[in-house]
């Protein structure tokens, strides 16, 4: 992935806010859902993920949230989606390591490398992983 | 009124170089605490340096002269909401306070098919305990309608009953910051053969609260919120109803003797609902600020409130992006939203800006359906803001740019 400046960054994130392709009701049965509450933002999302064979089919989410968390989970919903689950969890885990300021694998977050300044606003980590922790859930025990 | 330029110079957090997101820290979060004076930081230093002993304990010159120290501060918060010295019990805050009527009273005397009033405006902790106390008791929970943002007292008499044994609702709602009528209201309550307990913790830092004449039950506040520690504040309550009231902690302190045949005495209130060790720093840096804000005039701090909220009011009033929620209010509570953006998004913006606000739901969380809003922002303001903070803030929410402004520049 090419480096992106500020100004991409800024539009990856506005234009996943503004129109989030991944976010609706599952089309199906079949979804497992995890429902994720925030104590000090907005955000009241269900998460939904269809886990098939080893392999995250899709992923979707609905509900209330602000434009960090609809923007990230909208993205993660991308990224997640028809990887296996062992790559899906390594996905998570660079993404919370960005978000700790840690080493992470650049390569496996692609579009997600846009929230790497939220550690600037600490109170908004929260709104940032709140999708990835629900995925993070439910690909638990898999 | 006061100098506000003077009193700022007291408050080592208006003086230092204390920044947030490399600005210079503006504090509109006044509804959710308040800084403190250094007089008030040394009260509470002065017990550990030089008095540090337990209350009610020893037979010595110390811890006397603490328990003396304890009773003065009593004296000062009972003074500052004309109640008698021993109507005062010292809790651990405004909730702390509420959940002791919730327990003390309403779990004795509640049984039932019994009502207890509440309104959608109120805090978490005006509302939780009574849900459970309806919970073990088999009370029912009723709320009064708010209108125009405000507690009505036809409203009250529309959902009162016979069966209403308890009102309880916030002297001034921390979300919208409206005064309540609770003069009038605890008269309704009273006809009803119901109490009425009061949620002070907005109202009696900014609003002259006088418990006598106001002819309420109970009234709970706390000390963090008007320049005072945090972890302390207070639960005034007719003696009548103390007395009759049970403990909801008990242990040390609070017993005059107690047998193997499970036999107790009680002491008098207000100690017998002060069991343990007490706050004691915590009590004496209370007792410090109420002398502070009384020494400033808490008159005089509503009118300082009042002129700051105009004040913002006039300069936003031609901007039709922004919503204000509570024109009317003046009591140092401000709460709007930007049309199109999440409050928590502009909360952000502010931080970045150096400016602390709340954004959310305030604690209160069944209003959303009444402001057709999930969440809003909230400014508010203290003795100590001046009207450069406000201008820094307006001219940030004007001004404000881009959302994401925080996050990449």
């Amino acid at each position: 992935m090419p480096t992106l400046t500020n100004d991409m960054m800024r539009s990856i994130i506005m234009d996943h806010y503004s129109d989030p392709q991944n976010k609706h009701q599952p089309p199906h049965d079949g979804y497992e859902k995890v429902h994720m509450h925030s104590d000090n933002c907005i955000d009241d999302l269900d998460i939904f993920l269809l886990v098939k064979d080893n392999i995250i089919d899709d992923a979707c989410f609905d509900g209330t949230a602000c434009t960090i968390s609809t923007s990230s989970t909208d993205i993660m919903c991308d990224l997640l989606r028809g990887k296996e689950i062992s790559k899906g969890r390594k996905i998570i885990d660079a993404f919370h390591h960005m978000m700790r300021e840690e080493e992470f694998d650049e390569s496996l977050l692609d579009e997600a490398i846009v929230f790497i300044n939220t550690s600037k606003q600490a109170a908004r980590i929260r709104c940032a992983t709140i999708g990835w922790n629900a995925a993070e859930e439910i690909l638990k025990g898999k | 009124m006061y100098d506000v330029k003077e009193i700022r110079k007291q408050f080592p957090m208006l003086n230092s170089d204390i920044k947030m997101q490399n600005k210079p820290l503006v504090f509109l979060d006044n509804c959710s605490t308040t800084f403190k004076p250094q007089r008030v930081i040394d009260a509470m230093n002065n017990y550990y340096y030089r008095f540090n002993s337990n209350s009610h304990r020893g037979d010595y010159d110390l811890s006397y002269q603490v328990d003396v120290m304890i009773e003065e501060a009593r004296k000062e918060v009972a003074s500052l909401v004309n109640a008698d010295t021993n109507e005062v019990v010292f809790t651990d805050g405004a909730t702390g306070a509420l959940n002791l009527v919730a327990y003390g009273y309403g779990l004795k005397y509640l049984k039932k098919g019994d009502e207890i009033i509440l309104s959608v405006a109120e805090h978490a902790s005006n509302v939780l305990p009574w849900f459970r106390i309806a919970d073990l008791t088999g009370a029912v929970i009723k709320y009064m309608d708010i209108e125009d943002g405000k507690l009505l007292a036809k409203n009250l008499k529309r959902v009162i009953t016979k069966n209403t044994k308890i009102v309880s609702l916030a002297h001034v709602g921390n979300v919208l910051g409206y005064v309540a009528d609770v003069k009038e209201f605890a008269k309704i309550a009273h006809e009803n053969c119901a109490i009425m307990v009061v949620d002070g913790a907005q109202s009696v830092p900014h609003l002259k609260t006088d418990f006598k004449d106001l002819g309420i039950d109970f009234l709970a506040f706390s000390a963090h919120k008007m320049c005072g520690p945090t972890g302390v504040g207070a639960l005034v309550g007719k003696y009548e109803l103390l007395k009759d009231m049970d403990p909801f902690v008990t242990g040390g302190g609070m017993n005059s003797i107690f047998k193997k045949d499970g036999s107790v005495d009680y002491r008098l209130p207000p100690y017998k609902f002060e069991a343990g060790t007490l706050n004691i720093a915590g009590i004496l840096g209370f007792g410090e600020a109420v002398k502070f804000i009384k020494e400033i005039g808490v008159d005089n701090i509503h009118q300082h409130d009042q002129e700051l909220i105009d004040y913002a009011i006039e300069k936003l009033k031609d901007y039709d992006n922004i919503i204000i929620y509570n024109k009317d209010a003046r009591n140092g509570i401000l709460t709007f939203n930007i049309k199109g953006v999440f409050p928590q998004d502009e909360s952000t913006l502010l931080n970045y800006k150096g400016i602390a606000i709340r954004s959310g739901e305030h604690c209160a969380k069944l209003l959303d359906n009444y402001l057709d809003t999930k969440a809003t922002c909230r400014m508010s303001t203290y003795l100590y803001t001046d009207k450069k903070d406000i201008d820094t803030f307006i001219d940030a929410i004007i001004n404000g740019g881009d959302i994401l402004d925080a996050y990449f520049n």
